[in-house]
């Protein structure tokens, strides 16, 4: 159980992570809140979801609790389904902390459209877990939609097991809130199982963001494959956070991650630490990180052409943001996410 | 069609244009040639509106409308395209792409209606198959992994497409050979038109066997020091810049 979590079920912020400790220091909870809300009460959904245009079932997650489903989501040997999971939040200012358990068996395929939505003005404070089990030469594509209200304090966490030959996809797009937070943790086994660790952020007013990945890779010959992009305005802090760790004997791991940020104002703050720990021989890692703003000269020259310049500023930063949503595979999504990060982007500096 | 007069330019604080002034009556192709550091990447920059080029003095006008006055989308609205001596590369924005949100920007600046789908396709596969490019190498991102011939046909489809009134361009034939040259080259003749003016910006008198200008100018230290027809152009790549530069 995560700090957040075990704050959550005794009510007692002494035990929420604070800045203090090395891997919550930009992100610190305890410095914020001072009581623990009541639980949620009982919520109903909301209408449809940001997925809803992919032909899926519906697996709701209403103010902590499983609403249609056990908590429980089991993909039979060699099944391809495809599922909605919405965590959604109703209560104005309840705590909450569901645990899901995902097991994907042998060679099946499962798409898990993942969405975190709450009422408007939400000020709930939420923890969700995720345990997830791929079983050799399965695939798991994970892609998530966060919209959750400004006031909204919320943190997902992931624990992702690979087996051999499995692969992971996984896509966070994220639009921020009073704090929110995807935390992945993978253990990777390495015997080709392939992972691919994306993330998208967009963040305005005094939104904030945090992305944070442990890919630990134990075993020889693995794959991950990382991009997380980022685009900040107003006061908005995005935090990304990615450690790769390549223990000893894990020899022929091929490890990549990037992450990139265009800040849009003077007062917005991306802070980002990348980490790669290495103990084994014979590995190809590398990591990247830039943060810029908006290339006035491409700016002039698109106006040259007659594109206004508010225009202009979103033809760029959607072709900036867009690298991460063409690495989606499954096509439908894809549009979905698309338009989504678009109308997101349209939306900045109104 | 463009008058220009006594027109002074700045970059952070120093003259780079002094006193320059420049009719191009519509239907004419006006060349201006000078050596380096003339003010010629000056002079459309500032017609095109970059900013950083401050206007100290003067005018210049549009048949007769103030464009110093206005934004770059909206001098590019009223008809104004500069095509860059070096074309930026833009990730992520296919070239057709690009060209559609400028078309629309315009003709929405304008009061017109957006073009539709299958009539700008029509009319980028006329325009691509004039200047011998790929429609392949039009769905990816604008100008990324174009060689320098490619970048500056890339811009003379844009102008065919967007039909401007006033065609800026800037050492065009910079970075081309001679294939390259003279396909750019039809392209820009295949667009002199009685109510379009253009503006040939170069070093080099190479490009003007191709696109033949209807006037010649000499641009040194930041003003017209000499102005004549076509001949003069081949007396300035006989016995160069030397001359107008001591006068200037």
């Amino acid at each position: 159980m995560s700090g957040l979590a075990a704050a959550i079920a005794a009510r007692d912020p002494d035990l929420l992570p604070s800045r203090r400790d090395e891997d919550w220091r930009w992100t610190g909870l305890r410095e914020l809140i001072r009581f623990v809300p009541e639980p949620s009460p009982v919520g109903e959904t909301l209408s449809a979801g940001p997925w809803a245009g992919v032909h899926s079932d519906e697996l709701l997650v209403v103010n902590g609790r499983p609403l249609n489903f056990p908590g429980l989501i089991q993909i039979g040997p060699g099944d391809r389904p495809t599922a909605q999971l919405r965590f959604i939040s109703t209560a104005d200012a309840g705590s909450h902390a569901p645990h899901i358990r995902i097991v994907v068996r042998e060679g099946a395929d499962f798409t898990l459209l993942e969405s975190y939505e709450g009422a408007p003005g939400g000020a709930y404070v939420a923890s969700a877990e995720l345990e997830i089990d791929l079983a050799e030469g399965s695939s798991l594509t994970r892609l998530i939609l966060a919209d959750e209200p400004d006031d909204a304090v919320s943190v997902s966490r992931a624990d992702i097991a690979l087996g051999a030959k499995a692969r992971l996809q996984q896509t966070v797009l994220a639009t921020g809130a009073r704090r929110q937070r995807f935390e992945t943790h993978i253990a990777h086994p390495g015997q080709g199982a392939n992972v691919r660790l994306d993330g998208a952020y967009v963040l305005a007013a005094k939104l904030h963001s945090d992305q944070t990945t442990v890919v630990t890779h134990a075993g020889e010959g693995g794959v991950t494959n990382q991009l997380t992009k980022g685009v900040a305005t107003d006061q908005a802090r995005g935090v990304f956070q990615g450690r790769i760790v390549v223990k000893p004997g894990a020899d022929g791991t091929d490890a990549r991650m990037g992450h990139h940020a265009l800040l849009l104002s003077d007062r917005a703050e991306v802070d980002a630490k990348p980490e790669l720990e290495i103990y084994a021989d014979d590995v190809q890692c590398a990591h990247g990180n830039t943060v810029g703003a908006l290339s006035d000269e491409a700016i002039f020259y698109a106006r040259s052409r007659g594109i206004t310049e508010p225009e202009a500023r979103v033809m760029l930063t959607a072709a900036f943001l867009g690298e991460v949503v063409e690495r989606i595979e499954h096509e439908p999504a894809r549009e979905i996410a698309r338009a989504w990060v678009e109308a997101k982007l349209g939306a900045l500096g109104r | 069609m463009l008058s220009i007069q006594n027109l002074h330019v700045s970059i952070a604080d120093k003259a780079i244009i002094n006193g320059l002034s420049l009719a191009v009556p519509a239907g004419e192709v006006h060349a201006v040639m000078g050596p380096n550091g003339a003010g010629k990447s000056t002079l459309s920059y500032t017609l095109a509106g970059r900013a950083g080029y401050e206007v100290t003095e003067g005018s210049a006008t549009l048949d007769g409308e103030d464009l110093l006055a206005l934004s770059p989308d909206a001098r590019a609205a009223r008809g104004v395209f500069l095509s860059f001596q070096y074309p930026l590369e833009i990730p992520g924005v296919p070239a057709l792409t690009f060209m559609r949100t400028a078309m629309n920007a315009q003709r929405k600046a304008r009061g017109e209606d957006e073009i539709s789908a299958p009539d700008f396709l029509k009319r980028v596969r006329a325009a691509a198959a004039n200047l011998r490019m790929d429609m392949e190498m039009l769905k990816r991102g604008l100008n990324v992994g174009f060689s320098g011939g490619e970048k500056k046909r890339m811009e003379i489809l844009q102008m065919a497409m967007l039909e401007p009134r006033l065609l800026i361009l800037d050492e065009t034939d910079s970075g081309l050979d001679i294939d390259a040259l003279r396909i750019v080259s039809e392209g820009v003749n295949a667009m002199r038109a009685p109510d379009r003016a253009m503006l040939v910006i170069t070093h080099y008198q190479r490009l003007l066997d191709y696109i033949k200008p209807d006037r010649v100018h000499v641009l040194a230290k930041g003003r017209i020091v000499a102005s004549g027809g076509p001949e003069l152009a081949l007396e300035l790549e006989r016995e160069g810049y030397d001359k107008y530069a001591a006068a200037a």
